[in-house]
């Protein structure tokens, strides 16, 4: 009988802060701009400089820890990670080995299990630290050099290491969309992993089911998003497997996933592994983080998803899967939440959130993070269609232009002519030409098709340019046939 | 009036009461330098037009009464290590031939404020590893007491400049005594302030726990003045304090009835030039007799303090040097194939023999399997030897000492002996590691004529009790 394996997976989350200066300098951390352009003595490592500790980089990987149940390490260090790479000008990462300032936590996730059902398992999370980010390194293939962009160097990350809990693909997944939301929720980054963010590399080995020792794990580097990572981990499980039952070794290195060829390459094993030479920089001092200090991070901690979703079913009258899509997104749930509170009935708020909105994210494939239409529009949309001022097609067409563009919405029917027309008089006289126009539907009618109403308010409609009342008309139009 | 005789003090004082001008002083300083550098060498860069300009805009500020201070109008040395915006900073090494600096250190802007005139770049040993100037890449640097002699290291160029009147004060920098050293050996004072006093931003950095700057002066009453201009809390340096009652040219008083002095027997032991533990205990009993109470006692550790100093200072330096590899700035091998052999090769052409032993010191003792054993026991001995001043100072307000065991030796006769050398540093560098203020005051010369420093160690923060010492010393041999 073939053997039965298990896979066995941890994770090494790196997290981009979503700070405005960089870790140690105050230079600009936004994204873009000419190269070296968002740079200084400080992050391009001239000599001379020193660094000096951005406080909301302590704050948000204290609030993360604590967000996954971490201990915080009250007096935690910086250590030096040495290392001779143009993309780091000092030639030493600042890093955190010896006092990370966040331990032993653990988040809970929630996994599709294969009956259809879902369950929960923890998955235990080693250590996070705070560390700096690289340059990025640019081949110039005309000119047949290697230019290096600083503009990165120095960016706040922090690093999420998990014990190895998780077993499958979808449990990676679930881990992954955990933190992410936690972390969204705190505001401390966007973690797109498309744009680098968030990126997570992954220890993969495999094991005879009931076999107590773990095998040898490789690093899976380059992993670009979610479907890069199951793709990814699907094939690592599969290589290690073939070459167990080929009587071969598993060797521990760094891989490449090439997500187009859905094959990975061997970076260096661990023979070649580098000693960094980590020590405290001496450059830095001690981070010190009182209780008083930490109280206050705590007490500033942010409603999470779980307690949310609670409050939602409680509060709101909307459905389960509304409110599971609506927190599913920090930035959702804050428009959601800013709407109800400007007044706008929950129900409503959540329809324009859960199909025109869902609608235009999946045709611009977009995230809900990305969306730009403010809160305080939607309301007054909402405003305008109760208030009959515009009809519910007109709604979802000015809706369009507001997700593209943010306008607001009173200013944009007004300026573009699209209020409802309330004059009975007006409306009268158009529904009284439709009738006139169309003896065959009215005969059809008179004779009993209920149906030919229905395209008698369409002319109206379009008589009007859409900017009636479809109830109003077909009142009307009952009333005059 | 000889200009040149004027110790720094007087000199800003002669400029503000008209007698002559920062132009002058600067032009006179330069003709100094002209005559004087062929025979001792103590710069690296002189930058004549700079200073001469930078003189005409501080005389004008000095008679618009923007310029008050004790020091406007003063023409300074800088140790090559300290970045000069628009000045070439060398840390007398071959990787930083051509190196320009895109801003000024936060010391020298201080200087500047206060109305300085920067003369130029003195010459070290380079990267400030070695304790006669011997190693700097652009040649020895020669003592101005006797040119046969080294003027002691690193900040060799900075003493000899003051010693040799090629500049008023200099400022230089000290990571196991590489102020007080060559001020001994030179005949000036020199002080390294509590580790955190000066902003070590734009300090080309060796040992960065220990790395501290300091003044090289004529006299004391230059040293405190210089001090007081230098110190500031720096928040470009997470290192830097912020300090009050930094007015130490208050400290200059001509008394010390009642002060505790305490002389380590381990510092008169064995290795000891009979003359300089003559001298040194004489400028005691010149203490005692101006009412100080000092006494003997043990201070112990001074044996552990060489090895865990060596180990502390190699394993930063060997991460603190990894940025000079030719991507960026600085010496860079030509016709390198690959990214590995250009490093392999910039940095093996670029630094000199000392500055490679450190680093591969540095590297050995932060290796992994080698870290706990000597990396970790060394940051336990430091925490001791910190302990140990606590004791002493527990007793005493001052501990008095020599600066070196010997006077200036001769050209070329220490480099060959590299544990020699590093024996030399032993009553300074224990200072750095407990982060101490220590100073360097001349007192007396051996039977060759050749200077004699004495040391004064004071707890942190009491600059000005060593200032007070050493002033009244200082009155009392006048």
């Amino acid at each position: 009988m073939a053997k039965q394996y298990e896979t066995v997976i941890g994770l090494e989350v790196h997290v981009e802060l979503a700070t405005k200066t960089k870790i140690f300098c105050g230079c600009s951390t936004a994204f873009g701009g000419r190269p070296n352009t968002h740079t200084c003595p400080v992050c391009t490592g001239m000599p001379g400089s020193l660094p000096v500790l951005n406080k909301q980089v302590v704050e948000y990987a204290v609030a993360v820890g604590l967000a996954t149940n971490c201990t915080i390490t009250q007096y935690c260090k910086f250590d030096r990670k040495n290392y001779f790479y143009p993309d780091n000008p000092q030639n030493y990462q600042i890093s955190q080995l010896y006092l990370p300032i966040c331990r032993n936590g653990s988040v809970e996730i929630e996994v599709a299990g294969e009956d259809g059902g879902t369950y929960t398992k923890p998955v235990r999370i080693h250590e996070i630290h705070m560390e700096e980010d690289a340059g990025k390194l640019v081949h110039d293939d005309w000119e047949d050099c290697t230019l290096v962009d600083y503009n990165r160097s120095g960016v706040p990350l922090i690093e999420i290491v998990s014990e190895p809990d998780m077993r499958s693909a979808d449990e990676v997944i679930a881990y992954l969309e955990k933190l992410r939301l936690l972390i969204q929720y705190l505001g401390a980054s966007d973690c797109k992993l498309q744009e680098g963010s968030m990126r997570a590399d992954v220890n993969l080995s495999v094991r005879e089911v009931g076999a107590e020792k773990f095998g040898t794990r490789t690093e899976m580097k380059n992993l670009n998003s979610f479907k890069a990572i199951a793709r990814a981990i699907q094939g690592e499980r599969e290589r290690q497997i073939d070459l167990l039952e080929a009587g071969k070794e598993v060797i521990q290195e760094t891989r490449r996933w090439d997500d187009n060829k859905e094959y990975s390459y061997a970076m260096r094993s661990k023979e070649d592994a580098q000693d960094y030479r980590y020590f405290p920089d001496p450059d830095l001092v001690p981070v010190y983080i009182s209780d008083e200090w930490l109280e206050n991070i705590r007490s500033r901690q942010p409603e999470f998803r779980t307690e949310k979703m609670k409050r939602y079913k409680e509060e709101y009258d909307i459905p389960e899967y509304d409110i599971d899509i609506i927190t599913g997104s920090k930035h959702l749930a804050d428009i959601f939440e800013t709407c109800v509170a400007l007044g706008s009935q929950p129900k409503k708020v959540s329809n324009w959130l859960m199909v025109e909105t869902m609608r235009l994210l999946k045709e611009k494939e977009m995230e809900p993070e990305d969306i730009r239409f403010s809160p305080e529009h939607l309301s007054k949309l909402i405003t305008l269609v109760d208030g009959k001022v515009i009809n519910s097609s007109v709604a979802k067409e000015v809706f369009q232009v507001m997700f593209e563009e943010d306008v607001d919405p009173e200013q944009y029917v007004e300026e573009k002519g699209l209020k409802t027309v309330n004059d009975e008089g007006a409306l009268r006289k158009v529904v009284e030409e439709v009738i006139a126009a169309n003896p065959q539907s009215v005969e059809d009618y008179h004779n009993g098709k209920e149906k030919a109403i229905g395209f008698l308010v369409g002319q109206t409609m379009k008589a009007m340019k859409g900017k009636a009342d479809p109830a109003s008309v077909n009142q009307m139009l009952k009333e005059l046939l | 009036m000889d200009i040149l005789s004027l110790t720094a003090v007087e000199l800003a004082k002669a400029i503000r009461e008209g007698k002559t001008t920062a132009v002058e002083a600067t032009q006179a300083v330069l003709d100094k330098i002209a005559a004087g550098e062929d025979t001792y060498h103590c710069y690296v860069t002189v930058e004549r037009e700079k200073a001469l300009k930078q003189a005409e805009e501080v005389q004008k500020k000095i008679e618009a009464g923007e310029l008050t201070g004790p020091l406007a109008g003063v023409p300074f040395a800088i140790k090559d290590n300290m970045c000069t915006e628009g000045t070439l900073t060398t840390c007398s090494s071959k990787i930083l031939e051509n190196f320009v600096p895109t801003f000024s250190a936060e010391a020298v802007l201080n200087l500047e404020k206060a109305g300085a005139v920067i003369l130029g770049k003195t010459n070290m040993d380079e990267f400030a590893m070695g304790s006669t100037t011997e190693t700097s890449y652009y040649g020895v640097t020669k003592n101005p007491r006797n040119p046969e002699h080294v003027p002691g290291g690193s900040s060799g160029g900075s003493a000899a400049a003051v010693a040799a009147e090629e500049c008023f004060a200099a400022l230089g920098s000290d990571t196991g005594g590489s102020i007080r050293q060559p001020a001994s050996y030179c005949g000036v004072v020199g002080m390294k302030p509590t580790y955190g006093t000066v902003s070590r931003y734009g300090l080309i950095a060796y040992g960065s726990s220990l790395d501290q700057i300091g003044p090289l002066t004529k006299d004391v009453t230059d040293c405190a003045t210089v001090l007081e201009a230098i110190t500031s809390h720096d928040p470009k340096d997470s290192t830097s304090m912020e300090r009050k009652n930094t007015d130490f040219t208050s400290a200059l008083v001509a008394d010390v009835k009642g002060m505790k002095i305490g002389i380590p027997r381990d510092y008169f032991g064995e290795g000891l030039d009979p003359e300089v533990r003559d001298a040194v205990l004489a400028a005691a009993e010149v203490l005692k007799a101006q009412g100080a109470e000092v006494e003997e006692f043990d201070l112990s550790l001074v044996d552990y303090a060489i090895p865990t100093y060596y180990t502390i200072a190699a394993a930063e330096a060997s991460s603190n040097l990894e940025r000079f590899d030719g991507v960026k700035y600085g010496y860079r091998a030509q016709d390198a194939e690959d990214l590995h052999t250009m490093y392999k090769r910039s940095r093996s052409q670029g630094f000199g023999p000392e500055v490679k032993r450190r680093i591969m010191l540095g590297s050995f003792v932060l290796s992994s399997g080698y870290y706990d054993a000597y990396y970790l026991k060394a940051l336990r001995v430091k925490a001791l030897i910190k302990k140990a001043f606590d004791e002493a100072f527990a007793k005493y307000d001052v501990i008095l000492g020599p600066v070196a065991p010997t006077t200036a030796p001769k050209l070329g006769s220490s480099l060959s002996d590299p544990i020699k050398m590093y024996l030399g540093d032993i009553y300074t560098i224990s200072i750095n590691l407990a982060g101490l203020p220590g100073i360097s005051v001349p007192c007396g010369t051996d039977s060759k004529g050749l200077p004699i420093g004495m040391q004064l160690i004071g707890d942190c923060f009491q600059e000005k009790k060593l200032i007070r010492a050493a002033y009244t010393y200082e009155q009392s041999v006048k």
